[in-house]
């Protein structure tokens, strides 16, 4: 052959319809494009608070700091300012003057213009006893000798006291410096101030401080009326100025001790009364008091932002996994519809083909079962005739002839009808050892007479040692019968078929039957394995080659062909030996 | 009685069943031949009258419908019977139209046979037709 076309058909994939592979298809589809989907959403949430996290410290965190800082500033210059005032009193004033009610009085008068916030002045002497008093009370000849503030200025020079209310119920602090004169006689000069003073810790704005929260109506407590908080509590927790969430001063707040801060701190912690608390304060040097400015956590926005966004997310997940779980399990359902209905026509297919192979072998059986049956009816009709037409009983040996003959037709037509039930079984692949020989010869066997009467010379070389397979027979019966067939139908009367039948590469065999036909132009040869192909107008059905297509494949084999138009045609089927299971 | 003069020829490839039909149909009577193809048969009426011939349509060389072509062209005195399988039946109508008597199907009931083969014999159409 000069100039061959040759065409290999490459396995389509059998239709698969088990359950589980359309289950892990959805379960793959779902997770990737959940993953696909969710991931991004995750990350950009989780970026999201982080930065917004970042605004939060930076706007929040740091005014708090900053105000603590100013009132801590504030507070110490206030303190200093009446310290020093002391001071200069004790070192300007003679002892005399100091001793002298009326001359206390009239000092105090100066300080009160300065400083408006000045309740009283008083002298102590070195046993605590007020020796001289000019204030609004009657505290002359009081003992302080019992009071912390009075022994921490016997050591320390000067003193701040925590907020009392020791005489006439009105909230007070004391201030006191020592000096010492000539005779080295100790003095401690007092003065009560009114702690009313911190009313500007309210005041947030004087620090530039804004405050958060929404605003709280009717609230009233040094002036502030958000959900901020300042004021100032001793080192014990007692508040030494009212409080918008703890109350009037000297009631204890219920914020846990805090550690000495000489600088502005800011903590995250739980009161006692288990509220949530973002918490800046600073210790005032030398006195008693903390500056604190606190603000409720969740006035702040983080949490809420948190759950905010948590609860953002949880829907869009929610709408994510629901839409693509709808839509995979949609798809995927439609896929397998789809395949169940093309492995139904493949079925169906397989079956219309068998039929029509079935009819095609009905006719050449018909003739092939007649002629049995027609030596038997004449045989059996003839023995009757001796008996009853014939003047003389016939011979035993003519009985014998008659009978062996009847006996000999009926064994034909068993043969011819067992050929057929091999043929015509189901069509499920079932696995079996098969001498290849013996099945090509068998489907000879129903060409044989089509092939002596068309004087078609059919050449069938097998060399007797070609490994067996295991196959399934009846399939492969329908295989070479519809190859073989096709062959007969290419020849003309008195062409030649050659079938042989050899192992190749490994653990194969290849059958091959060429024709001496009119061969296939190359344009037909790309379909003659599509379904409903047929160049035999009016008598074929165009699935022969389609089905026997499908059937070597699901044999795990595969069928080649090569033709040229004019010389004729050979197909290959390259089977696996293969090996049987179980 | 004339049907003891009745020569009938016996075309059919099955040899067993050429000479079973011959002798029953000499047991009533007739005068058979019989040969296994279609050749041979062609050659016997070269060298043997005959008045009816019963003819196998399929056989291999020769096929039945060859040879009755031939006898309608070399002895058209000679009535041919047909003799088919159920998947010849075209094959048989086409036989008709050729100038067959009739046709018989496989397999044939011994009293039809002699019946048409008499009536062919006698030269009568039949007029049932399948």
């Amino acid at each position: 052959m000069t100039e061959e076309t040759s065409k290999s058909i490459v396995a389509k994939e059998d239709v698969p319809i088990a359950h589980r592979r359309y289950r892990k298809v959805l379960i793959t589809t779902v997770l990737l494009t959940s993953v696909v989907a969710v991931l991004p959403l995750v990350i950009m949430t989780g970026v999201n608070f982080d930065q917004y996290r970042d605004a939060f410290n930076f706007e929040v965190t740091r005014p708090m700091l900053r105000f603590v800082s100013l009132g801590q500033q504030s507070m110490s210059t206030f303190l200093a300012e009446r310290r020093l005032a002391l001071g200069t009193i004790a070192h300007e004033t003679t002892l005399e003057e100091l001793e002298d009610p009326n001359a206390l009085g009239d000092i105090l008068g100066d300080i009160q213009t300065v400083f408006t916030d000045v309740i009283d002045l008083g002298l102590i002497d070195e046993r605590g006893i007020q020796v001289s008093y000019a204030g609004p009370h009657e505290l002359q000849g009081r003992n302080y000798s019992h009071f912390d503030w009075f022994n921490a200025v016997d050591i320390r020079g000067n003193s701040v006291s925590d907020v009392l209310t020791d005489s006439g119920g009105v909230p007070h602090f004391n201030i006191a410096v020592r000096f010492a004169r000539d005779d080295d006689r100790q003095h401690t000069l007092r003065m009560a101030v009114n702690p009313d003073a911190f009313h500007w810790l309210g005041d947030f704005e004087t620090f530039g401080y804004r405050d958060q929260g929404s605003e709280c109506q009717g609230c009233h407590s040094l002036g502030v009326q958000t959900s901020s908080d300042a004021f100032i509590i001793n080192r014990s927790g007692t508040l030494q100025t009212s409080s918008r969430h703890y109350g009037e001063s000297l009631r204890r707040s219920a914020l846990p001790p805090l550690a000495a801060r000489p600088e502005a701190t800011l903590v995250e912690l739980e009161d006692s009364s288990g509220n949530e608390l973002i918490v800046s304060y600073a210790d005032v040097a030398n006195s008693p008091f903390t500056v604190v400015l606190m603000n409720p956590r969740t006035a702040l926005g983080s949490s809420s932002l948190l759950r905010d966004l948590l609860i953002f997310m949880a829907i869009s997940i929610l709408l994510i996994l629901t839409v693509v779980i709808g839509g995979s399990t949609y798809v995927v359902n439609r896929a397998r519809e789809a395949d169940l209905k093309r492995a139904m026509y493949y079925h169906e297919m397989e079956y219309t083909n068998k039929m029509a192979s079935l009819g095609r072998l009905s006719a050449g059986v018909a003739h092939e079962i007649n002629n049995p049956i027609a030596i038997i009816n004449q045989k059996a009709g003839l023995l009757r005739d001796l008996m009853t037409w014939s003047t003389e009983r016939p011979s035993s040996e003519k009985i014998l002839s008659l009978t062996n003959s009847i006996l000999s037709s009926a064994r034909r037509c068993g043969r011819i009808t067992h050929s057929l039930l091999g043929f015509a079984k189901h069509m499920d692949v079932e696995q079996q050892t098969i001498n290849l020989d013996h099945l090509v010869r068998d489907v000879l066997g129903f060409l044989g007479k089509e092939a002596s009467h068309r004087q078609v010379d059919v050449a069938f070389e097998y060399s007797g040692d070609t490994p067996s397979v295991v196959s399934d027979k009846g399939q492969l019966q329908q295989v070479f019968l519809n190859i073989i067939n096709n062959a007969f139908a290419a020849v003309k009367d008195g062409g030649r078929i050659e079938i042989g039948i050899e192992p190749v590469e490994e653990q194969s065999v290849a059958v091959s039957i060429a024709d001496d036909g009119a061969g296939i132009p190359e344009d037909h040869l790309a379909h003659i394995f599509d379904p409903f192909f047929t160049t035999k107008e009016g008598s074929g059905t165009g699935l022969g080659l389609s089905i026997t297509y499908g059937i070597v494949k699901k044999l795990g084999g595969r069928i080649d062909v090569s033709s040229e138009v004019g010389k004729g045609t050979r197909f290959t089927v390259t089977l696996p030996i293969g090996e049987l299971n179980g | 009685m004339d049907d003891r003069r009745l020569r009938v020829l016996i075309v059919d490839d099955e040899e067993e069943l050429v000479s079973a039909i011959g002798e029953r149909l000499h047991l009533r009577g007739f005068s058979t031949s019989g040969v296994t193809s279609g050749s041979a048969a062609l050659e016997y009426l070269n060298h043997n009258s005959c008045d009816v011939v019963l003819l196998d349509v399929k056989m291999p060389g020769l096929s039945g419908l060859d040879v009755l072509r031939r006898i309608k062209q070399e002895h058209p005195e000679v009535a041919v019977l047909m003799l088919t399988g159920h998947g010849s039946k075209r094959d048989a109508e086409k036989g008709m139209r050729l100038g067959a008597y009739d046709y018989l199907v496989k397999p044939v009931s011994i009293g039809v046979l002699v019946q048409l083969l008499r009536d062919a014999g006698s030269g009568q159409r039949a007029d049932k037709k399948k």
